[in-house]
């Protein structure tokens, strides 16, 4: 992987502190948050941030783990992805 | 750095892998056995063993790791090899069968789910490791569990071997009774080529060509959930429109299978082969080439209407697939596996799927008659007669086909299958009885067509 920015999504309910678990969660481990965009769809809270790992303290899969087990307490669910998977289906 | 994708664009991916079955549907490994050759049967075994574990002990955890860091799902990890028949010049029967235990064993070990390459290519005559290889096979496909078998029986440039259609019809109904207690689920991984491609990254069919380098990685995707749901998004369009909404829809299917292959042969240190333009169906409801057919507007699958429905879907899949690939090979097509689908098999128990119209549709999708039950009592005459008309198909029309058939001992024609797992289940389907047992046993080969008066 060239770049070392990944794609994280949030889709849920809408309660407080979302954005601040998710946040947390990046900031604890130094992965730095590039974007977010946040908004509700009916009546889905829905969550997308770019987020550089380059400086990440743990590696992809942990973070991962460490993402899914903040989203079981949130009761949300989220998927983290290489942001070359959507470079490749989205752009020529 | 300024954020390059839309929310919407983001979530059309998930919403693709996570509800509507996007998936690489196989990372296949080529591996040349070209160094392994001779004819001593413990020396090939040992070379064959510790030449695929050297190659494909990376693969697995290759695969998962792109898994996990792209977030999208590969369903299958393979390995093909060289022809078996081309390296190993073997005594008798019996050392072809410890070769296939040999590939089953480096199968297990690496933790691929299937090895293919037990295989010969006869389509213009035998040569002595060719036929033992050949009447090894039904003992080598029961005795293993990951092994799978192809023979390649007629091209368009040297005609059908109608001795070897003979004998893989033979072949088959021997397979099937060796793995009677299973469902004959032999037959499952034993495939019967016309113009078999070197680099098909799908089994039961792949082996590593005589042209593929040393090492190769191939790779299948799978997307008929993602198709499906973009034409019911279109009701009434025409069907220029729907062609053109298929080919964008293939476009981003067959990105995936790119990123993943180059991903693959990076990491694995070995070339990047070709992707598979492959509309593969899996069980799942939702994920079936035959709920396309309906949702362009036939009732149901196998009615009139279907070969034409299949022709334009199938010929959109590789306008929109080519462009997205730098490099396509293999089997690249639609593909209609009846047991693997549950709309077909939903269609062969309504009535509408017949053999004959399947047979129909394989002229202009890839790939054959694929995982079709038969009843038990066909004979192998019958079974020949169908891989000859199969094979023609395939010669005139200078295109792949293949005939994967289950003739499953001790049942009837309606009767339902258990094949477990991706294979599906499937209703048997009826042929017509009608004896071509003349026709069959006359041997001899069907000479080679005439390629510039096509009509």
């Amino acid at each position: 992987m060239k770049s070392n920015r990944i794609v994280i999504t949030v889709v849920g309910k809408d309660k407080v502190g979302i954005i601040a678990g998710v946040a947390n969660v990046l900031a604890k481990y130094n992965a730095n948050i590039v974007d977010i965009s946040q908004t509700i769809m009916q009546e889905f809270f829905t969550m997308i941030m770019i987020v550089d790992i380059s400086k990440c303290t743990v590696d992809f899969s942990t973070l991962k783990q460490l993402l899914d087990q903040c989203a079981q307490e949130l009761q949300v669910k989220i998927t983290a992805q290489h942001e070359d998977v959507f470079h490749y289906m989205h752009r020529i | 750095m300024p954020v390059t994708f839309g929310a919407d664009e983001i979530l059309e991916t998930i919403r693709m892998i996570e509800a509507e079955h996007l998936d690489i549907r196989t990372i296949t490994l080529g591996i040349s056995l070209n160094d392994c050759s001779g004819s001593d049967a413990d020396a090939i075994i040992k070379k064959i063993y510790s030449k695929i574990i050297k190659y494909g002990e990376n693969l697995v955890p290759v695969a998962e790791e792109i898994e996990r860091d792209y977030g999208i799902p590969i369903i299958n990890k393979r390995v093909s090899v060289t022809p078996l028949s081309f390296i190993a010049a073997l005594k008798d029967e019996e050392e072809y069968i410890k070769c296939a235990h040999a590939m089953d064993r480096a199968a297990k070990e690496i933790g691929v789910d299937f090895i293919g390459g037990f295989s010969a290519l006869v389509h213009k005559g035998f040569t002595k490791q060719d036929r033992l290889l050949i009447n090894a096979i039904p003992a080598a496909l029961s005795g293993t569990e990951r092994v799978c078998s192809s023979v390649n029986v007629a091209s368009t440039k040297a005609g059908i071997n109608m001795d070897a259609v003979y004998l893989m019809g033979q072949k088959i109904k021997e397979t099937a009774r060796l793995t009677a207690d299973r469902e004959s689920i032999g037959c499952a991984k034993l495939v019967v080529f016309c113009n078999a491609p070197e680099d098909n990254p799908f089994m039961a069919g792949a082996f590593h060509g005589v042209g593929e380098p040393e090492a190769a990685v191939n790779v299948g995707v799978s997307g008929p959930g993602v198709v499906l749901k973009a034409i019911e998004q279109h009701p009434d369009a025409d069907l220029g429109t729907i062609a053109e909404v298929v080919k964008k829809t293939a476009f981003k299917v067959t990105r995936m299978g790119e990123l993943v292959g180059r991903a693959a042969s990076e990491r694995l240190k070995v070339p990047f082969g070709i992707v598979d333009l492959s509309l593969a169906p899996t069980p799942a409801v939702g994920d079936s080439v035959a709920s396309i057919l309906e949702a362009m507007g036939l009732e149901r699958c196998g009615g009139p209407g279907t070969t034409a429905a299949l022709a334009m879907l199938n010929d959109a899949v590789k306008k929109g697939g080519a462009m997205a690939s730098s490099y396509v090979g293999g089997l690249s097509g639609a593909f209609i596996p009846v047991s693997e689908d549950a709309g077909m098999v939903e269609a062969v128990e309504t009535g509408s799927l017949s053999l004959e119209k399947l047979e129909a549709m394989t002229s202009v999708c890839s790939v054959g008659l694929d995982m079709v039950a038969l009843p038990g009592d066909i004979s192998a005459e019958t079974i020949a007669a169908v891989i000859a008309d199969e094979a023609a198909i395939g010669m005139i029309n200078n295109k792949t086909t293949a005939v994967r058939v289950i003739p499953v001992e001790g049942k009837k024609a309606g009767d339902r299958v258990e094949f477990g797992g991706l294979l599906g289940s499937a209703v048997i389907m009826d042929y017509k009885k009608i004896d071509a047992s003349k026709f069959v046993v006359r041997g001899g080969r069907i000479p080679a067509p005439i390629q510039a008066l096509n009509n």
